[in-house]
């Protein structure tokens, strides 16, 4: 591949743009090119990368879920009355969280389905119901009090620096690297990944291959649901506490880290790759911005921008590309 | 339908709760919570029926508000004499800054053509993170005697929230039924190619649907800062969910084309009906919200069942 095959792909400038944000922030502040703040940032932003991996995937199928962030809200609290009342261990937690998801995520599924309603918002309603519930049945209690076993299996691999403190890969991280392993095969070698592009680049034309549309939505949705799972275990394990205003809220972030990867909510479009840039550049920006003591008031308005120079860059290429493509060579 | 649901309502709540929900006091109370409600309702409301949709309405009606309370609180000092003036001037002031992030909205979504999910999503992360960044979570608060009139005052016992209310909806619901502007944009919301092959200029069409979203985003402001006497970055949170709502229980289509403001006004007083009806019952305002969610759900079911049956009838 040469430099001007490269220089058409969206996921190469990113790449540009991350490399000099890189390098801007290594002279600014001393600590950002270390080891442990590398280590610390793909542990914290492993909850923003796993829910990513799954809104790519409800993305490229034309969709949208807002109501995510809720389920892993309720997630959260079952891991929580799990490990705490019922002694559990961390595996059973882990396939109650999942379960949780998926049974949420394909409700979502059935009445965007049968309904034939927009997804935006039956999530939006759904959100709602979740987490109005939740915080009924909880009454937005904070849990902290898990046992020590639990407090203690974060990592895996520990070593130790050159000045003594220990650090290592966590089990977050590793959950990440499944999310993002997961969803790269499912969407490149998969004959349901081809179906779910298919499905978000024209619907209707996927419904008359034969398509079964039913199983496709309750799939998408039902990920997204398990990847919300996923993304409350290693949310508890990094923060160890359980309240119920830590996620909600935070779907703007994982929407805006999305489309930052070349995502389009009119679907069909969106690789792991971008998306995984994506994630980078957020996490790369936001570390930054705290490393060089900016306000925290600044990170939503820079968010927003985030997400509109990002949805204008992607229009603009797009409509480019189409425009290229009726392009007439005379010779 | 809806106005059986709206007797329904009247019947179960006289029989629950006997001479509370339709106490004058009560009617009182609603007769000021509704107009803000209702306006920001219509903002969102033109929006869908072009097709789109206009997240950023809570934050434009926030950001407005602040800049009107930012002029009123700077400018009005105690020797300036007359602040008549100055209010017209801040409340214009709020109201074309709010019409201007309208017309932001709409020249991102027509011209460069962002779906108006991520468009308006983005403005609203972006609005709000201004709005606190500017207040740093604090309240503006102190206005004049004719800014607090347009919230809290009555006209022949009507309040003026109220009055100012039916003029919009009056003036809405001709804009959509009887000009150009309006029935292109039902068309545009119904098949946006076929409006564009046939001649509609869809770009022009959409700039104005959101630059109006955006200035009834203003006049929303007005009264809300006005009844609250004072302007933050978090009011009206959760309004959102509430005016999708509405509009989707008042028969507007979630994917565009139709709808009316007629409908709209029912659908607002049903679910102001209902509120404070479960407010006086004492339920947590929760498990309120988590209601309107399922009676979107449920309103967006039973839409989809008419719309099969009268499919099945055409045939």
């Amino acid at each position: 591949m040469t430099i001007k095959d490269l220089s058409k792909k969206y996921e190469f400038y990113l790449f540009i743009i991350i490399i000099s944000l890189c390098i801007l922030f290594t002279f600014c502040t001393k600590e950002f090119l270390t080891i442990e703040n590398f280590l610390d940032l793909l542990t914290n932003y492993s909850f923003l990368g796993i829910m990513s991996a799954g809104m790519l995937i409800v993305l490229i199928s034309g969709g949208i879920d807002l109501s995510f962030t809720a389920i892993a809200t309720i997630s959260e609290y079952m891991i929580a009355l799990i490990i705490i009342n019922y002694s559990g261990n961390l595996l059973t937690a882990f396939v109650v969280s999942c379960c949780i998801g998926i049974i949420l995520g394909s409700f979502n599924a059935f009445i965007i389905y049968y309904f034939k309603a927009p997804s935006l918002i039956v999530t939006i309603a759904t959100l709602n119901i979740f987490y109005g519930f939740i915080i009924l049945v909880t009454k937005g209690r904070w849990i902290y009090n898990f046992p020590i076993w639990f407090r203690e299996t974060k990592n895996i691999f520990e070593f130790t620096s050159g000045n003594g403190t220990e650090y290592g890969i966590t089990l977050p991280v590793l959950l990440l690297l499944f999310v993002f392993s997961i969803t790269y095969i499912l969407l490149n070698h998969t004959f349901l990944g081809r179906k779910i592009i298919a499905f978000g680049g024209n619907q209707e034309a996927a419904r008359r291959m034969g398509f079964n549309i039913l199983h496709i939505t309750i799939f998408v949705y039902a990920f997204m649901g398990f990847l919300a799972g996923v993304g409350a275990i290693s949310h508890v394990l990094i923060v160890q506490t359980v309240q119920a205003n830590a996620i909600v809220g935070r779907e703007l972030e994982v929407i805006a880290a999305v489309v930052l990867g070349g995502a389009s909510l009119a679907g069909g479009k969106g690789t792991i790759l971008g998306t995984i840039l994506g994630v980078t550049l957020i996490a790369i920006m936001w570390n930054g911005l705290v490393l060089m003591g900016i306000s925290s008031y600044w990170h939503q308005v820079i968010l927003g921008l985030i997400i509109i120079i990002s949805v204008i860059s992607s229009a603009y290429s797009s409509r480019k590309s189409i425009l290229g493509g009726t392009k007439i060579d005379i010779k | 339908m809806l106005i059986v649901i709206l007797i329904f309502l009247t019947i179960l709540f006289s029989i629950f709760l006997p001479g509370k929900v339709f106490s004058v006091g009560n009617f009182q109370s609603m007769a000021y919570q509704l107009p803000e409600l209702s306006i920001l309702a219509i903002a969102m409301m033109i929006t869908m029926l072009s097709g789109g949709i206009n997240l950023s309405i809570i934050a434009t009606a926030n950001t407005s508000g602040i800049i009107t309370a930012t002029i009123l609180t700077r400018l009005i000092t105690a020797d300036s004499g007359n602040s008549f003036y100055i209010s017209v001037i801040a409340i214009l002031a709020g109201w074309t800054a709010a019409f201007l992030i309208g017309i932001v909205n709409g020249f991102i979504i027509a011209h460069i053509g962002v779906s108006p999910i991520l468009s308006t999503l983005g403005m609203m992360t972006v609005l709000q993170g201004l709005n606190i960044l500017y207040t740093k979570g604090y309240v503006i608060s102190g206005f004049p005697p004719e800014i607090l009139f347009i919230g809290n005052g009555t006209i022949l016992g009507i309040p003026f929230a109220l009055i100012i209310f039916l003029i919009i909806a009056f003036i809405i619901s001709i804009l959509l039924d009887r000009t150009p502007f309006g029935l292109s944009n039902y068309l545009i919301g119904s098949n946006e190619t076929a409006s564009y092959l046939s001649g509609i200029n869809v770009k022009k069409t959409l700039i104005w649907t959101y630059a109006i979203s955006g200035l009834l985003c203003g006049v929303a402001s007005t009264i809300m800062i006005s009844h609250f006497n004072s302007a933050r970055a978090g009011y009206g949170a959760s309004y959102l969910l509430v005016t999708i709502l509405a509009a989707v229980l008042g028969g507007v289509n979630p994917y565009g084309g139709l709808g009316k403001v007629s409908g709209l006004v029912i659908a607002l007083f049903i679910l102001q009906i209902a509120s404070s009806g479960l407010n006086l019952l004492g339920v947590s305002t929760h498990f309120t919200k988590a209601l309107w969610g399922i009676i979107l759900i449920f309103v967006i079911g039973l839409r989809n069942i008419k719309f099969k049956n009268n499919i099945k009838k055409l045939i």
